[in-house]
Formats: structure tokens, C-alpha cells, sequence
């Protein structure tokens, strides 16, 4: 249609008066416009769809995530009557007060008192229900009541990995059968799954738990901020206030713009090759993956700080200059202060970013099955989005929950490091 | 002393010649009418710099040489001779030895490292020993020489301000020494690689199978050609098929048509997406999309769809750049000036025609700038394919069959349990610089066009 338009222009010196106005009431006219306005109409709804499947693409992701991942904060115990005073155990009350208790019990073999109990009440199979932590359950509770020791008792301990999916979702008939025959006397419950959030990764879905990485998140969190924010602010400074304009500060430029779009795989190359390689340092330790996110953050930190420098008007410069600060007073006591807020939004976004972070770590060996939280800078650990990846490998039926409940806490952190970074922008943004 | 101590207190003597300073600054200046160059501060900090700097840097070089020099007097001791050439063994005995020494760990495996372990631990002692006096001398000279310059007529504050600035420069050549690292490691570690491997087999080879590597012939099954079109494939073909229209039109959509209400809720949630781990997006293709994709495949009567198809990868990795063209759209058609677009509503045209005759085409030069972008962008995201891609290379135009990427194939050769050396992991290292020269020359071809079509409207 517009075809017929561009060729109604006048073309030359025409006289455009001699051209009949446009009837606007006959009928192809008002067809022709019905049609222009259909295809507006079109057009506006296709916009509209592809921003609504966009954001629903968003909803069904998460809403899947939770759908699979709620479970997993969830655990399944069951009543197990333990009859203390006959298993056997030999252990010193006087030793179940104070740091030594935990091993004094597990040389007192209550880990075959369990599965004896356990067999006893539930025929030859018993044990098989229970979960290869739940001697732990027992540990604990003659830690709580060391009195229990002399008679019979009910400790709830957790479920194995088939009861546990049995009784929260759909298991196979015969764990169904058997959720049913303990629902009937009580002797099986569902309550909040706190070892997921305090105990670390393990081979069994049931003891499986994010602390471990959490902890080796935050260490490796705290080296990639201890470098990459200060390096970051600095030369976000010399470039935007010192620099003079040659091939070198080109260079500098030009690296760190293209340092923000390099594949993040390619950093963990470089933390293989330079900082395990070269150095020598520990594999899979928070401080190699620290320092190989930093380099990958550095830049993001870069390019946001500059913006916020230039968004300080220059008459604040030109103020301080002409009240006799030096130039380094100028931009230390009155260009950074005002800038702050910016840079601090957009250090929390990369930080964010580094903290999904996956490929990277796997280079530089995070990895492995770590079953203890590090301790240190230099011990090995993992993080969470890469134990998230290590559960998603993982054939049991009881790691999808784990792997999307650890995805929701990881979810949960990003959305709330956001979060800071927009309420900080809206609250220090200043029009100047 | 330990290196760490060590530090600590040359920082304190540092803290302290900092106040010494700064109130003999202040008494000076007391009842006095002259005018400073410099404040107080700038006299501590002039003070604590040459007192903790020159002994910093001497430390550094001491904490790197030292093993060396405890090693070379350990060497001089007669019960040394007894050790076996240079090799493995004799570093192996040495290590074990020192670890002896430091109390790290008990009882050795080789009864030479016991024999070694105190003359280990004497010359440690004496080299420790060396150390901390050099430091703390070092300390005290060059503090104690900063703080008889302490007078009012001294200029402290152009000299911490030169130590400032240099700094400052210091830091932001970080980032030319990161982008030459890693240059340098994966040029010295692709070398390496095509040593053994000619450059031609494994740019041109269309064989990819990394497991069974044939020493006659190592080139043979390292031919990378299925790996680049995989790629191609997933980041450039498929997820491009999902992303360009979807991030094109919501960018019109937020920016031509919405209400302000409602620009203000989407975008951010459209910035959620590019927020969310590509870890979850993975492990959402591979437990959700991928066995989808497959049933419907298997549906319209491809009974031999792969179940880690190129498409499952592809669309999820689309979905996660639309935030990404999105912006990069918007931001070129924010670009197109306003009289554009009022000169073709005054003319009558509707806002559909406007937008698609007018503003697109102006703005056509940034967009194309942006997917490219977006291109560079997913062949280089890992995470995705790594857990929905398939691990085997083919050669495949059909998306419903397995394909496999660059990235992929770097994080599978290198998280095996092959030695360091093996052209298996040298491999991935030629995989990563091919990675990273293409994703330069993308970024760098899409930041021109960008910047070329800037100017020509401003």
C-alpha cells in the first residue's frame, strides 16, 4: 500500500493544485484504511505477544523450579523405637558432656544400634528405610537426653530416599504401601529439612545439603570483591579523570571493553593455565576462583564507575579546583563520594553475575565431591551454582528436588543482590 | 616469624609512623601563620608509605626466593650428596622433607627426607631470621629517613600524590596485563598443541572424537570443523531464530507502544532473565525443554530425535538473549532522531508503518551491530550446552539431531582425568583461541557498526 503512497508524491515541479483532493468516504479509501488500521492492530498485538511470552517463559521457568524444588526443603522422618538399654552401647555419660561426645558415641557403635533397631521394628528389610544419616538423629538425641540410654525409646530419624519421594510425592506401589502402613499408626512425619541448609554435599539425596557451598560461595565471593572493587574503582578513575588522551589509555580502553565480552570460559582457561599453572596455587581453592571471577568482574565494575564518574557534573570539579584542592582532593573528597552510589549499583550487579557464575570454576577444578565446608581460603570446596550442576548429574530420583530447592536459594540471592542494587540506584540517583 | 606476621607488623610500624607524623605536622603548624603546601595527613601518609612500601616490596621478593635460597644451603649439607640427581625423585624427597621441617606433616615416606628434615629446619630458621631483620631494618631506615624530612617547608603532598597516581595507572594496567594473559596462555598452550597436531587437520578436519586419539596420527580425530558448525548451529542459527524477533519486538513494543506503567514493570522483568544463572537455564533445558522437544519431535514422525538435541539447547539459549537484543534494539531506535518518526506521523502513516518504514531502517545498522553482539555472546555461553547439548560431533543440518560446541568440548576435554600435557587438553586450549579470536572479531566488527551509526546521527 505504501507503494501506491510513494508514487502519489508530486514528482518535479508538478502543480499540485491541479490534483483532484483524495475522496476519503469512497469505499476503497475506507477499506484501504480499515486494512491499515487492521495491520496496526496486528502489529501492536505480535509487540504485545512477544513480550508477554518473554515474561512467561520467566513464569514457567520459576514456577517449575518451585514446583520441583519446594520438596526439597522438606524431609520425611520416621518413629523409630530404639531399645537403649539392650544395644549395647558402651559409653561414659561423664564423656557425652563436651566436644568429645560425638566421637565417644560413634565409637560406641550406634550406628549398628540404629540398623539393629531399625530391624527389629521393621523386619529384615527395616534399615533399608532409613537413611544412611539417620544414626545421626540417634547420635543427637542421646546427646539431648543422655537419660535415654537406660530404657526404650522413639527416636525420629530420617527416611530413606525412596520413602522420602513416597511420602511427599509419588513413589513406586510397594513405598506407597508401606508410607500408608506408617501413616496409619502416626509413626511418620514431614517437617522442615534444616540439614539441607546446614550440611554439605554427599551421595546420599537425604543428607545432601548446601552449606558446604554456600560457605566456599561466600569465601570465593569475598576475594573476587577484596580485587576486583578497589582495581576496579581505581582505574574507573584514572581513566575517567587522569587519563590523557593517547595510544596507551586507547589500549587500556580497548582491553577492558573487550575484556567485558570475552566468554567467561575462557577466563577459567586463564585461572588453569596462569594461577594453577604458573603459580602453582591449590586446585579447586576459593581464592583461584576468586581470583579468576575478579578478572571477569573487574571490567563490569570499570565500565559502570566510569558512567557514574561522568555523571558528576563538572562544576563540582571546577568549584574544587578553584578553593586551591589538588586534583587528587578533588576527585578522592569530592568526585568519588558522589559517584559511590553508581558504582556501588553496578559493583553489586557484576558481583551478582559472578555469583551465578558456573563454567569458569569447572576449569579450575571446583568441581569435586566436597563433602566438608572449607575452612579456609585455600581448602577445596565448591560453589553453589556449580554443586547445583554436580546434583543435576545426579541419577537419583531424590536430587531433582535438591538440585531445584538449591536453584530457588540461588535464585533467591540474585534477586535480593538486585534488588539492593535498584533500591540503592533509586535512593542516591541524583538529577543534576 | 611467618611471612604473614611479618606483614602485620611492618603495617603497624607503618600505622604508627603515620600518627608520629602527622602530629609532629600538627605541632609545627600550631601558632604558626605560614601557609602549608601540605595537610597533616599528607605528612603521615608521606611517612607511613616509605615506611611500609620499601619493606613490602621486599618481602614480596623475599617470600618468592627464599625457598630457593633455604633449598641451596639445605644442598651444601654432606647428607645431600646421598640425594639422586635432579629429577622428579630428588624434588619429591625435597618437598617431603620441608614439609617435615614445617611440622605440616609426620613421618616420611622416603628415610633421606627424615635425614634431610633438620637441616631443613635450621637453614629455614636462618633464612627466616635473615628476612625479618632485613625487613624491619628496612623499616626503620626508610621511615626514620621520611620523618626527618617532616618540616614545615617539605612538600609532602605532591609526593604521596605521586604515589597516588602512580597507583591509580597501576591499576588500571590490571587490565592489559589480563587481556596478555590470557593471550599468552592460550597462544603458548595452543602452540604446544599444534606442535603436535598440524594447524590445518584441526581447522579443516570434519572427525571429532577426542577419546580415541591415535599417536601416528593425532590429528585425525581432533578435526574441530563439526565442533564450529555445531555452534553455529545452536548460538547463531537457532537461538538467534528465537531471539531477534522476540527482543525486536518487545523493544518496539516497551518503547513505541506501552505505557509508562507498564515499561516500568516489563523491562525489569525482562532484565530477570538476563539475570537468571545459566546454570539454572541449563538444568531447565535438560530436565524440561529437552525431553519436550524430543516427544514432539517424535510426534511429527522423527522417530530418531536425539533427546540432547541442538534445538533444546538453541531455543533456551534464545530465550536467555532476548533481554540482551532487546536493549541493544532499544537503544538504537532511541537513537533515530525524533524527527523521523514525526515526519512520517504528520504524513499520515500509521505507528506500525512508521515503525517499520522508518525507525527499523534507520535504526537497522545498530541492530545488526546488536545481534552480533548477541551471537558473540551465545557461542560463547557454556553452561546451556554443557548440560543440554549431546557430547558427540555431527555434522548435521537437522535440529533435531545432537550437536555439540566449542564450549562444550572445552569443558569435556579438560574436566577428564587426562595429564596436563596430553594433546587431549592442549586441545582445549586451541578450542578456547579460536573461541576467543572469533568472539573478538564479532565484538570488535559489531562495536564499529554501532559507533559508524551513532555518528551519523549526531
Amino acid at each position: 500500500m505504501s507503494e501506491t503512497l510513494v508514487a502519489q508524491l508530486p514528482v518535479g515541479p508538478a502543480e499540485p493544485a491541479e490534483r483532484a483532493p483524495t475522496d476519503w468516504r469512497t469505499q476503497s479509501m475506507q477499506r484501504r484504511i480499515r486494512q491499515r488500521y487492521a495491520a496496526e492492530r496486528r502489529f501492536r498485538l505480535l509487540g504485545m505477544a512477544a513480550v508477554v511470552l518473554s515474561a512467561g517463559f520467566l513464569a514457567v521457568l520459576l514456577v517449575t523450579m518451585v514446583y520441583n524444588g519446594a520438596s526439597g526443603f522438606l524431609r520425611t522422618e520416621i518413629a523409630l523405637p530404639v531399645d537403649f538399654a539392650n544395644a549395647g552401647l558402651t559409653v561414659d555419660p561423664a564423656r557425652l558432656k563436651g566436644p568429645g561426645a560425638d566421637l565417644a558415641l560413634a565409637g560406641a557403635g550406634v550406628e549398628n544400634a540404629t540398623k539393629t533397631a531399625a530391624i527389629a521394628a521393621f523386619g529384615p528389610q527395616g534399615s533399608d528405610l532409613l537413611s544412611d544419616g539417620a544414626w545421626l538423629s540417634v547420635r543427637a538425641a542421646i546427646k539431648r537426653d543422655p537419660a535415654i540410654m537406660r530404657g526404650r525409646s522413639i527416636v525420629w530419624v530420617p527416611a530413606s530416599d525412596a520413602i522420602d519421594i513416597a511420602a511427599k510425592r509419588t513413589g513406586s506401589p510397594e513405598n506407597e504401601a508401606i508410607v500408608a502402613h506408617f501413616k496409619q499408626r502416626n509413626a511418620i512425619a514431614t517437617g522442615f529439612n534444616w540439614p539441607f541448609l546446614t550440611a554439605s554435599d554427599s551421595n546420599d539425596s537425604t543428607r545432601a545439603g548446601i552449606w558446604g557451598a554456600f560457605k566456599g560461595s561466600l569465601f570465593t565471593m569475598i576475594v573476587t570483591l577484596l580485587i576486583a572493587f578497589p582495581i576496579g574503582v581505581l582505574s574507573a578513575l584514572y581513566l575517567e579523570e587522569y587519563a590523557p588522551r593517547n595510544r596507551w589509555t586507547d589500549l587500556i580502553e580497548v582491553s577492558i571493553n573487550n575484556l567485558a565480552a570475552v566468554p567467561s570460559i575462557i577466563f577459567g582457561l586463564l585461572g588453569l593455565a596462569v594461577f594453577l599453572g604458573t603459580f602453582g596455587l591449590p586446585r579447586s581453592a576459593p581464592i583461584v576462583g576468586g581470583l579468576t571471577l575478579a578478572l571477569m568482574t573487574m571490567p563490569v565494575i570499570v565500565i559502570a564507575g566510569r558512567n557514574a564518574i561522568k555523571g558528576v557534573p563538572p562544576s563540582i570539579r571546577d568549584a574544587a579546583l578553584g578553593i586551591g584542592a589538588s586534583p587528587i582532593q578533588v576527585v578522592f573528597h569530592h568526585v568519588l563520594p558522589l559517584a559511590l552510589p553508581g558504582i556501588l549499583t553496578g559493583t553489586i550487579i557484576g558481583m551478582a553475575r559472578a555469583l551465578g557464575e558456573t563454567a569458569p570454576l569447572l576449569m579450575i577444578g571446583m568441581r569435586a565431591f566436597i563433602s566438608a565446608p572449607p575452612a579456609g581460603l585455600s581448602d577445596p570446596s565448591t560453589v553453589l551454582p556449580v554443586q547445583i550442576f554436580l546434583w543435576s548429574d545426579q541419577i537419583d530420583r531424590g536430587f531433582v528436588e535438591k538440585t531445584s530447592a538449591a536453584i530457588i536459594v540461588l535464585l533467591v540471592f540474585l534477586l535480593a543482590m538486585n534488588g539492593i542494587a535498584i533500591y540503592l540506584r533509586n535512593k542516591f540517583e541524583t538529577r543534576w | 616469624m611467618s611471612l604473614l606476621a611479618l606483614f602485620l607488623v611492618v603495617a603497624g610500624l607503618g600505622l604508627i609512623g603515620w600518627l608520629t607524623a602527622r602530629m609532629r605536622a600538627v605541632a609545627f603548624r600550631r601558632g604558626s601563620t605560614a601557609r602549608f603546601s601540605s595537610l597533616p595527613s599528607h605528612f603521615g601518609g608521606y611517612v607511613a608509605l616509605w615506611t611500609v612500601l620499601p619493606a613490602a616490596l621486599f618481602l614480596a621478593v623475599w617470600a618468592a626466593t627464599s625457598p630457593a635460597l633455604v633449598t641451596n644451603s639445605v644442598l651444601k649439607d654432606p647428607i645431600a650428596a646421598q640425594l639422586p640427581p635432579p629429577g622428579f625423585d630428588r624434588a619429591a624427597i625435597l618437598s617431603e622433607a620441608r614439609s617435615l621441617a614445617a611440622g605440616t606433616s609426620f613421618g616420611a615416606f622416603n628415610p633421606l627426607a627424615e635425614k634431610l628434615a633438620p637441616a631443613y629446619a635450621v637453614a629455614q630458621t636462618q633464612i627466616d631470621w635473615i628476612g625479618t631483620a632485613v625487613a624491619l631494618l628496612l623499616v626503620f631506615a626508610t621511615g626514620g629517613f621520611a620523618y626527618t624530612r617532616v618540616r614545615p617547608d617539605f612538600r609532602a603532598r605532591t609526593k604521596v600524590e605521586f604515589v597516588v597516581m602512580g597507583g591509580l595507572l597501576a591499576a588500571s594496567l590490571i587490565a592489559i596485563l589480563t587481556t596478555l594473559g590470557i593471550v599468552a596462555s592460550l597462544l603458548f598452550e595452543s602452540w604446544r598443541f599444534f606442535e603436535i597436531v598440524p594447524i590445518t587437520d584441526f581447522l579443516f578436519g570434519t572427525h571429532w572424537s577426542p577419546q580415541v586419539i591415535d599417536p601416528a596420527d593425532p590429528g585425525a580425530t581432533l578435526g574441530a570443523v563439526p565442533l564450529f558448525w555445531g555452534t553455529f548451529l545452536i548460538g547463531a542459527v537457532i537461538a538467534m531464530i528465537v531471539a531477534i524477533p522476540f527482543g525486536l519486538m518487545s523493544a518496539v513494543y516497551l518503547t513505541q507502544y506501552a505505557s509508562g506503567a507498564a515499561r516500568r514493570w516489563m523491562k525489569p522483568i525482562l532484565e530477570i532473565l538476563a539475570g537468571v544463572p545459566t546454570v539454572v537455564y541449563g538444568y531447565f533445558a535438560a530436565l524440561t525443554i529437552a525431553p519436550a522437544v524430543r516427544d514432539f519431535a517424535v510426534s511429527i514422525g522423527v522417530t530418531w530425535a536425539s533427546s540432547e538435541s541442538a534445538l533444546a539447547a538453541g531455543l533456551v539459549m534464545g530465550v536467555m538473549i532476548i533481554p540482551f537484543v532487546s536493549s541493544m534494539a532499544d537503544d538504537s531506535l532511541a537513537a533515530v532522531p525524533a524527527s523521523m518518526r514525526d515526519g512520517s506521523l504528520a504524513m499520515g502513516a500509521t505507528s506500525s508503518e512508521t515503525i517499520r518504514r522508518v525507525l527499523l531502517p534507520a535504526a537497522l545498522p545498530g541492530v545488526v551491530g546488536g545481534v552480533l553482539l548477541a551471537v558473540s555472546r551465545a557461542i560463547g555461553e557454556t553452561m546451556i550446552v554443557v548440560m543440554a547439548a549431546s557430547g558427540v560431533a555431527t555434522l548435521t543440518l537437522n535440529p533435531f539431531a545432537s550437536a555439540t560446541t566449542v564450549t562444550k568440548q572445552i569443558v569435556d576435554l579438560l574436566t577428564g582425568e587426562a595429564e596436563f600435557d596430553s594433546p587431549k587438553t592442549l586441545a582445549a586450549f586451541a578450542l578456547g583461541l579460536t573461541l576467543f579470536v572469533i568472539t573478538l572479531l564479532l565484538n570488535i566488527v559489531a562495536l564499529t557498526v554501532v559507533k559508524r551509526y551513532r555518528e551519523a546521527y549526531e
